[in-house]
């Protein structure tokens, strides 16, 4: 329908005379990567955030358009850094999709293994960096120590310790380490340990719980408009785990609970990623004995060609829903591939968010949004 | 035992008697400026030290322990860097106000110095206003600090020295209030009165649940006008990425750094001259022996190791506590902490006409 535009003249009204707008990023300390926004000040207080994207866009989907159903897993896991294994994951979900194959039950509880492995990382590296930017330097090493287990797990296995590249279309690319069992129950007895010391450390602080509550308040409404995913909707009480919602591989025949909290403020936000690290390990230890004895993938043709038509996928990353949507002319590649990143629309409730906050909480409501810059732009 | 106070003395006689009281007025000038300004450099390096070996224990790290035995040289080998680098004054920027900053808050803290009993006889200047002196000049340093947030040119430097300003002004006065409720125990605002009252028992000790709760509000107020975490907002990194030194570089950044320090220092001593009793041996009523053990430790050393002790309690809240945020701050100050000071000065006013104190 035609509309006619109004032709804005003068200045903005939101920018005042006594406005004034400071750049944070895309070189700070808390920003968590290279994304720059634009901030308008009145004294301390927060009228507009304006986040500008794209200082490390690296057209990871025309890439993908480029390369073999095989190849495009790889440039994947550059995407969400923190939570490669399940990039890939949806990726071959998508793909295996695409060709109807079903996986080997083994290569089903190995994925949903080191999924979960890679959301407790995620999560842990997120602990740290948000008690960092709340000024609380030590959180962060505590929560390295951990993570470090896991990555080193992780080395063992898929042979790196970021960019994991395990998950195949058909199952997975190779075969457990022999130690894997044993380490990862080393692990979850550790991780037992160390939380209960975290949470008296962090979580049962005073200040810290000021700084968080009635801070950033997205309503149930708004975290549904604004098409926020994952913990941070979790956060404000809407019900959208994906592997509740949607299960995918072995999901719907583990025991876990999907983590909500009412709060809808950061605090809320804060206890969702806590708790839900509690559940991971839960469901870890529900698997860790009972991976099935067989083939880790199903046989597959040496080129992959998906037919004709269009295949979306989702799975819960570590920030919310990742969608893979493929569309296929027949080729050996994809025609046209699309990416709808969590944090991508997780970023864009922060201006609403932050208004009326003060600067400090900024930093604060970009740490419980979980931000992975690389993820945004892609 | 070892006494420092012998040492002076001759000193002092050597120059009277050699040259004319000018001559010799200048002499002594010369030699305390001296002392001053090398007990300020060795507290930089040791307490930057400290602070990074405090820093690496509690995040289950080593810091420092290439340079020099153990590490000990680390800090020399980075004032080396900072006076070999470039410091940059950035386009814009009100030079000469830029350019003064760092020493006016380095001077402010020097200045400090002069009351501060380091040991028995070891003083610079007994002025009978000593605690009131310290007081009224700690505030300078806050000159400094807008100076250098106004004169920078930049937002963040902005926002950081309004936020120290608004900080600084606002826990003086508790910081106040707490060194009130001493003074009305001792009837004195000299050093040396306040110290030689603290003989039989330190005030922390003597003087009820008062002293104790003045003692721990001037330790959040110290901690506060230090602009040390979790009230360092004036420098927030998280926030504004270094506050109100952003755009200094080499060694002014480094003397607003070693002020910094300094400061810490200076309120620690303050803190253990009213409430740890100073250069005083820790003494407990009737045990002879026991009393007579501790005098014969030396006063300096007592003195240094209370001032090290509260300076780690400060180390330690900074790196366990998350900040607060600015409003929260300056709550705390005017709804919770002057409130009980000033609850707490009228119960200490009691407590002295009552002679509940020991």
């Amino acid at each position: 329908m035609y509309r006619e535009t109004e032709i804005i003249t003068g200045q903005s009204s939101m920018n005042d005379e006594g406005d004034m707008i400071i750049n944070i990023g895309p070189q700070h300390p808390s920003t968590h990567g290279v994304l720059q926004l634009v901030v308008t000040l009145n004294g301390e207080t927060i009228k507009k955030v304006e986040p500008h994207l794209g200082f490390i866009h690296r057209s990871i989907e025309k890439m993908c358009e480029s390369l073999s159903y095989r190849q495009f897993i790889y440039v994947t896991s550059r995407m969400d850094y923190l939570s490669s294994h399940i990039n890939n994951h949806g990726c071959a979900l998508c793909v295996e999709k695409g060709l109807q194959i079903e996986i080997p039950p083994r290569a089903k509880v190995i994925r949903v293994l080191m999924d979960e492995l890679t959301r407790i990382a995620s999560h842990e590296l997120w602990w740290g960096a948000m008690a960092m930017d709340l000024g609380a330097f030590t959180p962060f090493f505590l929560a390295f120590r951990e993570r470090e287990t896991i990555t080193d797990i992780m080395e063992d296995t898929c042979g790196a310790r970021l960019t994991m590249n395990y998950i195949v279309p058909g199952g997975v690319m190779a075969e457990l380490h022999h130690d894997f069992q044993k380490r990862v129950k080393a692990f979850i007895k550790l991780f037992r340990e160390k939380a209960e010391q975290y949470n008296e450390l962090v979580t049962g602080n005073i200040i810290f719980q000021n700084r968080m509550k009635n801070v950033g308040v997205l309503s149930k409404e708004d975290a549904v408009s604004y098409g926020c995913t994952g913990p941070t909707a979790r956060g404000s009480g809407v019900q959208c785990d994906i592997r509740k919602l949607y299960p995918y591989e072995i999901y719907d025949q583990v025991k876990f609970d999907e983590i909500i909290e009412t709060g809808c403020d950061s605090f809320a936000r804060y206890l969702v990623r806590v708790k839900e690290m509690y559940q991971s390990i839960s469901i870890i230890e529900q698997l860790i004995d009972n991976i099935p004895e067989g083939e880790f993938q199903a046989k597959t043709k040496a080129v992959l060609k998906l037919p004709k038509g269009e295949f979306y996928t989702r799975v819960e990353t570590a920030r919310g829903e990742l969608g893979v949507y493929i569309i296929s002319e027949g080729a050996t590649t994809p025609y046209r591939i699309k990416f709808r990143s969590p944090g991508f629309s997780n970023l864009s409730a922060l201006d609403h968010m932050a208004r009326g906050g003060k600067i400090g909480d900024l930093v604060a409501m970009m740490g419980t949004l979980d931000l992975v810059i690389p993820d945004i732009d892609r | 035992m070892l006494s420092l106070e012998k040492i002076t003395n001759t000193i002092y006689i050597w120059l009277n008697s050699t040259f004319n009281s000018t001559l010799a007025l200048l002499f002594e000038f010369v030699i305390v400026g001296t002392l001053v300004i090398g007990l300020f450099a060795v507290l930089g390096l040791v307490l930057v030290f400290m602070e990074r070996k405090v820093s690496a224990y509690m995040q289950i790290r080593l810091g420092p322990n290439r340079v020099g035995f153990k590490g000990t040289a680390q800090t020399l080998a980075d004032t080396v860097k900072l006076v070999m680098k470039e410091g940059l004054t950035p386009d814009g920027a009100d030079k000469f106000l830029f350019n003064l900053a760092p020493f006016v808050v380095m001077i402010a803290a020097m200045l400090i110095m002069a009351p501060i009993a380091f040991a028995k006889g070891f003083q610079m200047w007994d002025i009978n206003i000593g605690v009131l002196y310290v007081s009224a000049v700690s505030s300078i340093s806050v000159i400094g600090i807008l100076m250098a947030g106004w004169a920078s040119n930049n937002k963040y430097s902005l926002l950081g020295a309004m936020r120290s300003g608004a900080q600084i002004v606002s826990y003086e006065l508790s910081a106040g209030l707490s060194i009130i409720s001493i003074i009305i125990l001792t009837g004195s605002l000299q050093i040396s009165d306040i110290i030689a009252s603290q003989q039989n028992g330190w005030w922390i000790f003597k003087g009820h649940i008062p002293a104790i709760i003045a003692f721990v509000i001037f330790i959040v107020a110290a901690t506060a006008e230090t602009n040390r975490a979790p009230f360092d907002l004036a420098e927030a990194e998280s926030e504004l990425t270094a506050g109100f030194h952003t755009e200094y570089s080499g060694m002014k950044f480094a003397l607003f750094f070693l002020a910094e320090y300094v400061n810490i220092f200076i309120v620690c001593a303050i803190g253990a001259t009213l409430f740890l009793g100073g250069w005083m041996p820790f003494h407990i009523g009737n045990w002879t022996s026991f009393n007579h053990i501790m005098d014969f430790i030396p006063s300096s050393l007592w003195f240094f190791g209370k001032i090290f002790a509260l300076i780690f309690l400060i180390m330690w809240f900074r790196w366990t506590f998350p900040r607060l945020r600015v409003d929260q701050l300056l709550n705390l100050e005017w709804k919770y902490l002057l409130p009980i000071g000033m609850f707490n000065l009228l119960l200490m006013t009691l407590v002295a006409i009552m002679g509940w104190h020991f």
